[in-house]
């Protein structure tokens, strides 16, 4: 465990990686106390620039509404989509990838062509289809970037289980006449579990990127602020009032920044071949 | 003759007579500079102007969806068309006649028309057109000939009668281009209307001929040499460019690639940005006859809905100053109820309804509501009515309600209003012209049905109001159809059945050095006849 903190530590960019992000999940812990408000308020006049005004400082958005208490609310959205989308995405992709390399055979072709069926439609094209189908909630936004992310996670999955189950203690497992699902959950997962760790951090900031596209182009949730719609509803004043947009914008790519930041660092950590490569 | 009609017919005649007085710039409506005042109209030139979204066909007598109607409004033309106070002003007929008992109405066609196809324009084009193509297809024109008139004859070659069952006070606003488009009996008579090859070519007798149509990129019409106000139109051509993004619109201006943003086509904020420019006009005029009212719908089936003391309590919740102010940058007007200012027949002689949070929350308590969700369904028409609905969604948030905003597609509005599936929703309807046509339906109870998005949606059933208006569109009379009508608008305020919130000014962006464009009801619709470039 040390020497994978050692090599994580090695990795400067994944350090800082790691303290943006506990920044921006402290600031969505502490929202409500930040900004006791509702962030849709109207307090201020709008169009307000950033550091004009110390209530607002950083300024106003179309309807007067504060960018910085839209900020501070709106991490709590990016993330708790990104999370739960990327855990829904796991919980469907790692049991169908292990089943199916388990078991190989015909069990195996169909789920595979299943995922496949999936990886060839364009998925934000289908996130989109998703969500409009189902009128934009947070509920249906994290189905539809589960339904999109999952196929990776599988693929993913199957090739690193066909390669863990011809190992010997596997076999040796098996050979002991253990049940089927004891010998995928205790032998052949722990050893694949290191690369989906990796995956799920950069699926984390994917999911963050999707989500923050649909708010974009308006099919987010309409009641809860969200970094993507304070994009969205700046857009038309970028010329002019370029800031509603762009602070917002930041706070996207700094954090997806970072999560991709921290999963190179994973990667680094848990990959033995690459450790001491930047020594 | 009542005085109504010697008015109509003395005014009738006066423009008649002095058109040329008319077309020589001196309504300063629509002028953008002063010093066109003392200019001669130009000829020559063209101009270019945005029409969005595009329109899906030009044969006005089939489509008549707004883009349609300012495209094809200087190809077609009607028997007459209406100013900013939603007078009648001659077109294809010079001067009409209304009976002293209100039933039948005689029009005197011109005499020197002709199609664009070179044919002479006479009464049979007219009866055609409005007995036999708009009766079969046209959703407004239809109803109204079929409950109103008993015949349409023609006199002679060049006057046409309209005898009707009974007094019907809007009648004289059914003339109008996009109600009655006059189409050429020559080409359509005893075809398949829908499928006729001509529809992609569309002949009609307006000031502009059809001349080329790149799909996705722009209509080209050309001046018509043959048209039948000597001397017009003045423009040479004019391009109406299809730009689909609304940032590329403003852009587009801003660098002279067009020279009018009709109403609409940009967003509001940037109307404000725009009319700064150098030589850009800005005006609200055009809007007379569609008058747009917007409201909030309420579901009056749904428990809560159905009691005054909570509709009043969303009304009075709502800051409808901050909504005309900041969302719609001023350019809108509180409404005041279910008649818009512009529209005959408004009476401001009803009950007021502030902005006052405190009265709003004692009312929804006595109410009692308790914290149920209620779902409010945006109108997906743009960026500003978005905004709007999350504004309206603070502002009852405020006063103590639980707002589920709820957005859609607008096929999946049209739906949910279709199918009663809202509690709270937006909207706005056009008024056209008079109570009768564009205000009755809203409330009555007959016009309860699913399956459209345009009748009494809400359910609000009122046998007085009904019989109120029955009554006003039946009067014989200015003074008795007013008289009705104020008092259907008293009733209408107090009881609240939907929350009127403003009446909204579409403005029109245009180049000053455009003279004379927007001088009718019906605005961009028919403004190149007699527009000239200085």
């Amino acid at each position: 465990m040390n020497s994978f903190l050692r090599t994580f530590a090695r990795n400067r960019g994944a350090v800082i990686g790691l303290c943006i992000l506990v920044a921006v999940v402290a600031i969505a812990i502490l929202a409500p106390l930040l900004y006791p408000g509702s962030p849709w308020r109207m307090v201020h006049r709008p169009f307000l620039a950033p550091f004009v005004l110390d209530r607002a400082p950083l300024g106003s958005d179309t309807v007067g509404r504060d960018i910085l208490a839209g900020l501070v609310h709106g991490s709590r959205v990016s993330l708790l989509i990104g999370l739960v989308s990327t855990l829904v995405a796991l919980l469907v992709g790692v049991p169908l990838g292990a089943i199916s390399g388990y078991f190989g055979g015909w069990v195996d072709a169909a789920l595979m062509r299943v995922t496949e069926f999936f990886q060839t439609i364009p998925s934000f094209a289908l996130a989109i289809v998703i969500v409009s189908i189902l009128q934009p909630s947070v509920g249906s936004i994290v189905l539809a970037i589960a339904i999109v992310s999952w196929p990776p996670v599988a693929r993913l999955v199957r090739g690193e289980v066909l390669s863990v189950r011809t190992r010997d203690y596997v076999q040796a497992a098996i050979v002991t006449g253990q049940p089927v699902h004891k010998v995928i959950l205790t032998e052949v997962l722990p050893n694949v579990v290191s690369p989906v760790i990796v995956l799920a951090s950069l699926m984390t900031a994917t999911a963050i990127l999707l989500e923050s596209s649909l708010s974009f182009l308006g099919l987010g949730d309409p009641n809860v602020m969200s970094w993507g719609y304070m994009v969205g509803s700046g857009r038309s004043r970028v010329l002019d009032q370029w800031w509603i947009s762009f602070i917002p914008g930041t706070a996207i790519f700094v954090t997806v920044l970072a999560l991709n930041l921290i999963g190179e660092g994973l990667n680094d950590a848990f990959n033995p071949s690459l450790r001491g490569r930047r020594t | 003759m009542t005085g109504f009609n010697k008015r109509e017919l003395l005014k009738a005649g006066v423009a008649g007579l002095a058109a040329g007085e008319l077309f020589f710039g001196l309504s300063p409506l629509a002028n953008g500079s002063i010093t066109a005042l003392a200019q001669s109209p130009k000829r020559g030139g063209a101009v270019r102007a945005v029409v969005h979204p595009e329109p899906s066909s030009l044969m006005l007598g089939l489509v008549q969806n707004t883009p349609t109607q300012m495209v094809a409004g200087s190809i077609y033309e009607s028997l007459l068309k209406y100013g900013h106070d939603l007078k009648p002003i001659p077109s294809l007929a010079e001067r009409w006649e209304i009976s002293e008992d209100g039933k039948a109405y005689t029009f005197h066609l011109k005499r020197n028309v002709k199609w664009h196809d070179g044919k002479p324009f006479t009464a049979d084009d007219v009866v055609f057109s409005t007995d036999v193509f708009l009766r079969e297809l046209h959703p407004r024109w239809r109803p109204v000939a079929t409950t109103h008139v008993e015949r349409i004859e023609k006199l002679d070659d060049f006057t046409v009668r309209y005898q009707l069952k009974n007094p019907f006070g809007p009648f004289i606003l059914m003339f109008e281009l996009s109600t009655t488009p006059i189409v050429p009996r020559h080409l359509y008579a005893g075809t398949d209307y829908k499928t006729n090859p001509n529809n992609n070519t569309p002949i009609g007798t307006g000031p502009f001929k059809l001349a080329e149509w790149t799909r996705g990129s722009h209509i080209k019409l050309t001046r018509n040499p043959d048209y039948h106000v000597q001397g017009l139109p003045n423009l040479d051509e004019i391009y109406w460019q299809i730009i689909p993004d609304a940032a590329a619109r403003v852009v587009a201006y801003e660098t002279g690639a067009v020279d009018i943003l009709t109403g609409g086509t940009v967003e509001n904020f940037d109307v404000a940005k725009l009319a700064k420019m150098k030589n850009t006009a800005v005006t609200g005029k055009g809007w007379e006859m569609i008058a747009p009212l917007s409201w909030l719908w309420f579901n009056h089936r749904q428990g809560l809905m159905a009691k005054k003391s909570f509709r009043q309590a969303v009304m009075y919740g709502m800051d409808r100053d901050f909504a005309k102010d900041v969302i719609w940058n001023g350019l809108a007007r509180l409404a005041s109820g279910p008649v818009s200012s512009k529209t005959r027949f408004y009476s401001d002689k009803v009950a007021a309804y502030g902005f006052d949070p405190a009265k709003a929350k004692a009312l929804l308590k006595e109410s009692g509501y308790k914290g149920e969700p209620i779902r409010l369904l945006a109108l997906p028409y743009g960026e500003a009515w978005t905004r709007w609905a999350e504004a309206v969604k603070q502002n009852l948030t405020d006063i103590g309600m639980n707002i589920q905003l709820v957005t859609t597609d607008v096929a999946g509005y049209g739906q949910r209003l279709s199918d009663w599936d809202f509690d709270l929703a937006f909207t706005w309807l056009s008024q056209f012209g008079d109570p009768a046509l564009g205000v009755a339906r809203t409330y009555v109870s007959s016009n309860i049905a699913k399956g459209s998005p345009w009748n009494n949606v809400a359910g609000y059933s009122n046998p007085e109001v009904d019989r109120l208006f029955a009554e006003a569109a039946a009067a014989n009379g200015e003074a008795a159809r007013q008289e009705l009508y104020t008092k259907v608008q008293q009733i209408l305020v107090e009881d609240l059945p939907v929350a009127w919130m403003l009446e909204l000014e579409f403005p029109t962006i245009y180049r000053s050095n455009f003279n004379n464009l927007i001088k009718t009801a019906t605005g961009m619709n028919d403004a190149f006849q007699d527009a000239w470039k200085a």
